[in-house]
């Protein structure tokens, strides 16, 4: 049985353990309030963006665009968006097999955003083309631009025939799953089918409908990764809010054990100098 | 007169949402006015001053960097990379832009990214103008 002055030394090491937790957990919380005000304010942006594509879609038939091009897939090249820093559950692990599986049977590449994914595709030897970090807890729409216009260039120049993103979607403070959604080519029965306002047919492009899609198309793709950066950066506090609050609770019910433990051997201690000074004195006698 | 409903949109915030007399702002070909019940509308917009008029009142002016307006029946909405009012601009920072970018763009060899300088050089030129 451990002795009284090592579970006293345990007691300790959890309790200062459990403080550690709690910190994390009160600042993860108050950044996850603050990420989630930016992830609403985003929304407006992004709708926009893609009302006015979809407005060109559908005025338009027929109208070509590069980004709109299905062509051979020879490369396909995979965005992931995790964090820099682990501790918050599943989070990171969850969004890279969700990219792994999705780049097998493929020839693909890999951008990485935060180094938890650079660790694992290059711990699984796949081909990284860039890794970016210190932009996965806040974002600024001057890193996603950074990563949009890398990723444009590629697929104009041809070094990659699809692009696709995988991020975490968030559904509540608890619940939040990984997902991947195609960045480029565009599908434009994605943007057919949404509820735009429709325009009239009056509607002036200037100069011409080409070059507002083309100016507008990667300025949607920014958009999107801005989006999703934000969504992850979200997802990823809020992951380690929970992981956090769990680790405090589970120190908590360590801590009741261990002073369970440690009583009963104070206890035992106490019975067996009592036996030993009454043995004593009976041997006197 | 009737006003125009107006919105400016960055990817970080609500610039403004409110109603003005008169849009002016500059696109790829040419400075455009914009008044309340105009044709419906997109264009892409260059490196500009957007001026907002409204009557009895002092203009708003911003520095807008890029980007693209829709104008519709509901009313116009700017969708910008960046942009800032006259009072948000650092003169002293925009200087010292410019006079970065003009260096490079000096003498020019194969480090220096000919097209970011200009972009620089031209968004630092914006708002030295505005505030000028």
């Amino acid at each position: 049985m451990a002795s009284m002055r090592d579970i006293k030394r345990r007691i300790k090491s959890v309790n200062s353990t459990q403080q550690i937790t709690k910190a994390m957990n009160l600042v993860a919380s108050s950044k996850l309030t603050k990420a989630k005000n930016r992830f609403t304010d985003t929304k407006p942006f992004f709708q926009a963006t893609r009302n006015v594509i979809a407005d060109v879609v559908k005025g338009s038939k027929g109208i070509s665009n590069e980004f709109m091009e299905e062509r051979e897939v020879k490369n396909s090249l995979i965005v992931v968006i995790t964090g820099d820093r682990g501790l918050c559950g599943g989070y990171n692990a969850n969004v890279c097999k969700e990219a792994y599986a999705l780049s097998k049977g493929k020839n693909a590449s890999f951008i990485t955003v935060g180094s938890k994914a650079r660790e694992f595709f290059s711990h699984k030897k796949c081909n990284i083309v860039t890794s970016y970090r210190d932009m996965s807890e806040k974002p600024d729409y001057s890193d996603a631009y950074i990563l949009g216009s890398k990723v444009i260039d590629m697929y104009t120049k041809g070094e990659a025939d699809e692009i696709y993103l995988v991020y975490t979607r968030f559904i509540s403070t608890l619940t939040n799953e990984p997902e991947h959604i195609k960045l480029l080519p565009l599908d434009p029965k994605d943007f057919e089918g949404s509820n735009a306002p429709h325009s009239s047919t009056l509607t002036i492009y200037e100069p011409d409908e080409e070059s507002v899609l083309e100016y507008v198309i990667p300025k949607y793709v920014n958009t999107v990764i801005f989006g999703a950066m934000i969504e992850s950066a979200v997802c990823e506090l809020s992951s380690r809010m929970t992981a956090m609050d769990s680790a405090t609770e589970n120190a908590s019910e360590m801590i009741a054990h261990l002073n369970l433990v440690y009583n009963r051997v104070r206890q035992g201690a106490i019975t067996q100098e009592i036996t030993e000074i009454v043995s004593g004195s009976n041997a006197l006698e | 007169m009737a006003k125009l409903s107006l919105k400016i949109i960055t990817p970080e915030r609500h610039m403004f949402e409110g109603e003005v007399d008169m849009v002016i702002m500059r696109t790829t070909s040419g400075d455009v006015g914009i008044l309340h019940g105009h044709q419906p509308l997109v264009t892409v917009l260059d490196y500009g001053v957007l001026t907002l008029k409204n009557e009895g009142e002092e203009d708003k002016k911003a520095a807008l960097l890029g980007g693209f307006a829709e104008v519709n029946e509901k009313g116009m909405s700017i969708l910008t990379d960046a942009a800032e009012w006259s009072d948000e601009i650092d003169v002293v920072r925009a200087q010292k832009a410019k006079e970065r970018a003009e260096a490079r763009l000096k003498n020019i060899d194969s480090n220096v990214d000919v097209m970011r300088a200009e972009l620089a050089l031209k968004r630092a030129l914006v708002r030295i103008g505005l505030k000028g």
